[in-house]
């Protein structure tokens, strides 16, 4: 036993566990955010839990919903679906009834998947799962749940406002599909494929590639084998580096192709594209701090005064807003009570009229298209403090956004 | 052609990317026989002080002050933690360098959060090189090319003309040897320590800014450089320049190429219908398993011959 | 074995039993449940990755690999007995597991074996990548990114055990650890294990009494595939899904971590620094998001001064115990603690205020054991700081108390006459982390 052993063992004894979360109201209602608050990924879960409680305080100022303030409560599940399900044990331990998880489709299916188990098997500890921000069609379809609500539009009809887009710009004859080889990339270019030739006939697909996500770093491969294609636009699903590099890459060879994409606008992606992105990315999106809409515009700089960052992300505003009103009119925070009211209602947000189909569960929203572009003019924001902003091409209104379906719900008896 | 041209200037500016990465891990492997986990959390280092430094002193300052950081960062970790691990083994040393890693990534999100860093190819690189048919090659691939290109000259020179050097090539094969002829090896380990982590984070510094600066890139370069070693030939300078290139290239093309199993089977006349259970496998096509060739490629190397094409020791 | 043995290493794993069967008793709470059972199968996990490692001397870093490929084969076969095609009991499928485990370890295990040392590590390093991006590669076997869900509720239901609840679930976790651990602490015993023992020391001189190194590594890696293969059942069964991260080459760096902090040297390193691991991982991520740093300090930390983990440092106070002076060693600890302490809060309070300004989405101000401390300003910085220096101090001082201490310790206990060898230690070897790659 030497002094450096020893030394090691203090160093190892015990971890002093230094309490550095907020002591847990007793009488309100818990909303659980089970998203991703350490390691790489980081960032997008403080985001969900900033678009959380921006909701939530605004409500308390006014005194709550049912006499009872609302918490937002943060759990860590480190990207991971398994831990996410250790997660959904510590919400059951605290009976916290409403979930939401805003990163990553596969988590969203193990969650709703164990919620739905869960349910089943502890009916009168019932969860309900808020979906603000995963983008899998598969949840108002064929893996649609009476537990699960989604506040947003998914990727299917997120290509349907990029292909309306297109149906209308002649100038769009060659299309080349870059998208990431997993689910969600797959489903975004079965999406294309389908939906351009239907309503664009005479344009042509003229390439298709799917990049393992995350692991390639230089796109430039990629670039030229679009120049050789002859593309003049490119829709791709790519989000983070894999979209950032291809947009560097795709200036650097001096390609002017556009770029279709879905994340365009949001998680760090203008200020990584730069001025690469000027007049060549698009993005298809609920709400960009550009459009038109006094009520949201207020809201938007009030949003960035207190959290620091662009809003966004329109899921999480009526994920609160809409739950809040179901409670409301329920007078009831019980789970099955609350998703009764929540299917079905119309509801009048900031950015539009919206109303929540009961078949599947999925609100439907307006979409739009914008181009980033530089600061000046209509272009009255910009992204991410950049310097350049997003300006609005084209809204689709709700009613021209309505998805089809082949969910065929069970629903409980009660 | 213009493809071809293009693709082939491409691989050559990303093999040679990936020279710069790893001549300074073979260097460390061959002469200490130390695989160092951390070398790709070098390279973030090196990106991310040359975007901090980069703010007060503009890219040039960055691209001279950055290295030599990494180099004294390098010095530190060897004297104060592998030297202390050496007598527990390779192993030891191995892992030691594999918690160094996570710590380094940790360290970065602490210090610079986690998400990408606008670190910008400075303005007067920004242009193109020249014009090739309609595709433009920027200057900024250009200069790294010939940054790599120098680099590899110097150390050249350095290890072949410098007394410095011939020490250092003797200390790669017989380490013992060189010490019991007086020679300080512990403190030439160190200096090829540092020397190699200050190579890593000038590949930093040329990489950081023409790909992206964000905490996932030393987990995203960190297996290809490996491979790059490994194959090249554990302590071959000249080793990793050919498997850089070689992987570079290969990396490049096999994205064109949309060939798969279904089309070989297709013409031999086999058609695979969509139900077959080995469909699956067989539509996958080249482009598709491009990123994981090197592995394969790696497995292989190590198979049939451990030392790599050109290397000097196998452990 | 000579009675005092005997009746030792039965207390020691009817102990463990009982231990197992009454836990629940005491963490009653679901999570608690859940906690338990991850750690079961870390446990299972990282003595099956010691077999490789510490007992065999193969560095692997794609050993999970095995068990997530043992945990998507298990399943499809759940799947299956949803879907009423197959009729076999739960219970029994980490059985199916370890095979499935086996099925690949074979294959895999043949090409990694023909090299030793790190060309061994680089090949299964290379293996993981693989198998990682095949597993995205292949979405029709693998479900893709979202992986394979299944119900561990099916089938027929015996004795009112359907294993829905998160105790039944427990039961058969712990169940199937103690069967494991047994089984691979009794490969240990067999000619095989000790061969791999002799392999790890010297396959040279091996090679010389006629063992064929290759074959040997061989074996005992399809072996450890398949209790690999077990764990990734277990997990299967414990989460209802199956996904990309099971083959993850973060697994493996876990259980290398588990391995490692636990120590190697002994059989039952890995089973602790998987219990601990496990909790720093569960437990640790609720109070802070700086907990990856913790871990990896720790490690680094182990690395530097205490190689052989966690079970060589209690081994090394075997001597002291068998001669009854523990009690002379607890002073000078009980000052080692203090100044440890000390060190920690510095450590930690630093860290916790970094962490705090580099985050976006924290509440307004930081609480650090009740205390609240604004880290925009310098004053917690210089507190926290002289903190740190001091524990630093005082843990020099402290570690120079109990390294006299332990001199005088040795002095007495060789002055009592021969440290008597215990046969089991014997064979535990080496109390450092000396693993040599050998050319073979």
């Amino acid at each position: 036993m030497n002094i450096n052993t020893i030394r090691s063992s203090l160093l190892g004894a015990a971890m002093t566990l230094l309490a550095a979360t907020p002591v847990l109201a007793a009488d309100t209602i818990k909303i659980a955010l089970i998203d991703p608050l350490s390691g790489p990924f980081a960032n997008a879960g403080e985001t969900g839990l900033k678009y959380l409680r921006y909701e939530a305080d605004k409500f308390n100022a006014r005194g709550g919903v049912l006499g009872k303030k609302i918490e937002i409560v943060g759990f860590d599940n480190k990207m991971s679906a398994q831990e996410s399900l250790v997660a959904l044990q510590t919400v059951i331990n605290q009976k916290i009834a409403y979930v939401a998880q805003g990163n990553g489709s596969s988590v969203a299916a193990a969650l709703i998947e164990g919620i739905a188990k869960h349910n089943a098997r502890n009916p009168d500890n019932r969860i309900l799962f808020l979906n603000p921000a995963a983008q899998d069609p598969a949840f108002n379809n064929d893996k649609c749940n009476f537990w699960h609500f989604r506040f947003f539009a998914n990727s299917d009809t997120r290509m349907e406002a990029i292909t309306d887009h297109i149906k209308n710009e002649k100038q769009v004859q060659k299309v080349y599909l870059l998208n990431q080889d997993y689910q969600y990339g797959h489903a975004i270019a079965k999406a294309a494929r389908e939906q351009v030739v239907a309503k664009r006939p005479d344009v042509k697909i003229v390439g298709e590639d799917l990049v393992a996500p995350g692991k390639v770093k230089d796109f430039s491969p990629y670039v030229a084998k679009i120049k050789a294609s002859g593309a003049d636009t490119v829709i791709t699903g790519n989000w983070g580096t894999d979209l950032s590099l291809l947009v560097r890459a795709a200036k650097d060879a001096g390609m002017n192709t556009v770029f279709y994409t879905f994340t365009g606008g949001s998680l760090g992606t203008p200020q990584a594209i730069g001025e690469a992105g000027v007049e060549r990315v698009r993005y298809v999106a609920e709400y960009t701090n550009n459009m038109e809409n006094k009520a949201m515009e207020t809201m938007a700089v009030d949003f960035k005064k207190q959290t620091g960052m662009d809003f966004m992300w329109v899921g999480y505003k009526n994920a609160v807003e809409m739950v809040v009103a179901a409670m409301q009119q329920a007078k009831s925070d019980d789970p099955y009570k609350v998703a009764l009211a929540l299917e079905g209602m119309n509801f009048k947000s900031e950015l539009a009229d919206i109303w929540m189909r009961k078949e599947d569960h999925q609100a439907i929203v307006p979409l739009s298209i914008s181009t980033m572009a530089k600061l000046g003019g209509k272009v009255k924001y910009d992204a991410e403090n950049t310097g350049f902003g997003f300006r609005t091409d084209a809204v689709f209104a709700a009613k021209d956004m309505i998805p089809p379906t082949t969910c065929k719900m069970e629903r409980p008896a009660k | 052609m213009e493809f071809f041209i293009i693709s082939m200037l491409n691989g050559i500016s990303f093999g040679l990317l990936l020279f710069m990465l790893s001549s300074g891990l073979t260097l460390i492997f061959g002469m200490m026989g130390v695989l160092n986990f951390a070398h790709a959390s070098f390279y973030m280092l090196g990106a991310y002080f040359a975007y901090s430094m980069g703010k007060v002193t503009g890219f040039w300052g960055a691209l001279l002050l950055a290295p030599i950081a990494l180099g004294a960062i390098g010095a530190v970790v060897e004297r104060y933690g592998l030297r202390a691990v050496h007598k527990f083994g390779h192993v030891a040393e191995l892992l030691f360098t594999f918690g160094l890693a996570h710590l380094i990534d940790e360290a970065v999100h602490l210090v610079w959060g986690r998400s990408a860093l606008e670190y910008r190819v400075p303005p007067e690189l920004d242009t193109t090189l020249f014009t090739l048919f309609s595709t433009s090659y920027p200057t900024y691939r250009g200069f790294m090319m010939l940054v790599a290109i120098v680099m590899l000259v110097s150390i050249f020179l350095i290890l072949t003309r410098t007394r410095i050097g011939l020490i250092i090539q003797a200390a790669l094969t017989h380490p013992e040897m060189v010490q019991s002829l007086g020679h300080d090896v512990p403190r030439l380990f160190m200096l090829v320590f540092a020397g190699g982590a200050a190579l890593a984070g000038l590949a930093g510094v040329i990489g950081g800014n023409a790909f992206v600066t964000d905490p996932g890139m030393a987990a995203s370069v960190g297996s290809i450089v490996f491979v790059v070693v490994v194959i090249g030939g554990l302590g071959s300078l000249m080793g990793a320049f050919i498997a850089s290139l070689a992987l570079g290239l290969m990396q490049t093309f096999s994205v064109a190429l949309d060939y798969s199993m279904l089309n070989v089977l297709q013409h031999f006349g086999v058609v695979l219908s969509s139900a077959s259970p080995l469909f699956g496998v067989a539509k996958l096509t080249i482009a598709q398993m491009a990123p994981s060739l090197p592995f394969v490629l790696l497995i292989v190397m190590l198979v049939i011959r451990p030392k790599g094409l050109m290397g000097t020791r196998e452990n | 074995m000579d009675q005092n043995q005997r009746f030792r290493s039965l207390f020691v794993w009817g102990g463990g039993a009982l231990l197992l069967m009454a836990l629940p008793l005491v963490f009653s709470q679901n999570t608690h449940l859940s906690v338990l059972s991850r750690m079961g199968i870390a446990v299972v996990f990282a003595l099956s990755y010691n077999m490789l490692f510490g007992q065999g001397g193969m560095l692997s870093f794609g050993h999970a690999a095995f068990s997530g490929l043992g945990a998507y084969l298990t399943i499809h076969a759940l799947v299956l007995m949803n879907k009423g095609t197959l009729a076999f009991p739960v219970t029994l499928l980490p059985l199916v597991g370890g095979l499935a485990g086996m099925l690949f370890s074979v294959p895999f295990g043949y090409v990694a074996t023909k090299r030793s040392g790190t060309p061994f590590a680089m090949i299964t390093l290379g293996i993981g990548e693989l198998v990682a991006a095949a597993v995205l590669m292949l979405p029709g076997f693998f479900g893709g990114e979202a992986g394979i869900t299944g119900n561990r509720v099916t089938g027929v239901t015996w004795l009112g055990i359907d294993y829905g609840s998160q105790l039944q679930m427990y039961y058969l976790v712990a169940g199937w650890a103690f069967a494991s651990t047994a089984a691979m602490y009794a490969f240990t015993r067999t000619p095989l294990g000790l061969l791999s023992n002799a392999v790890r020391d010297n396959s040279e001189r091996a090679e010389f009494v006629a063992y064929n190194p290759k074959q040997v590594r061989f074996l005992v890696m399809v072996i450890a595939g398949f209790f690999a293969g077990v764990s990734g059942a277990l997990a299967t069964l414990t989460y209802e899904i199956v996904n990309a991260e099971s083959v993850g080459l973060q697994s493996s760096g876990n259980v290398l971590l588990m391995a490692f902090i636990g120590g190697i040297g002994q059989f039952f390193g890995p089973i602790l620094g998987a219990i601990l691991l496990t909790l720093l991982q569960s437990v640790l991520s609720l109070f802070t998001p700086a907990w990856l740093l913790y871990i990896g300090l720790l490690f680094l930390a182990m690395m530097l001064f205490a190689p052989g983990g966690l079970s060589s440092i209690i081994v090394a106070h075997g001597p002291a115990w068998r001669a009854g002076l523990m009690l002379r060693l607890v002073p000078s600890y009980l000052a080692a603690v203090a100044a440890g302490a000390v060190l920690l809060a510095g450590t930690v309070s630093l860290v916790e205020m970094c962490y705090f300004l580099s985050d976006t989405g924290r509440p307004a101000s930081l609480s650090l054991a009740g205390i609240v401390v604004d880290p925009r300003r310098p004053g917690p910085w210089i507190t926290g700081g002289a903190v740190l220096l001091a524990g630093f101090v005082l843990v020099h001082f402290a570690a120079g108390m109990v390294s006299a201490q332990w001199q005088r310790l040795r002095k007495d206990l060789n002055a009592r006459g021969p440290l008597r060898r215990d046969a089991r230690l014997a064979q535990a070897v080496p109390p450092v982390a000396e693993v040599q790659g050998t050319t073979t």
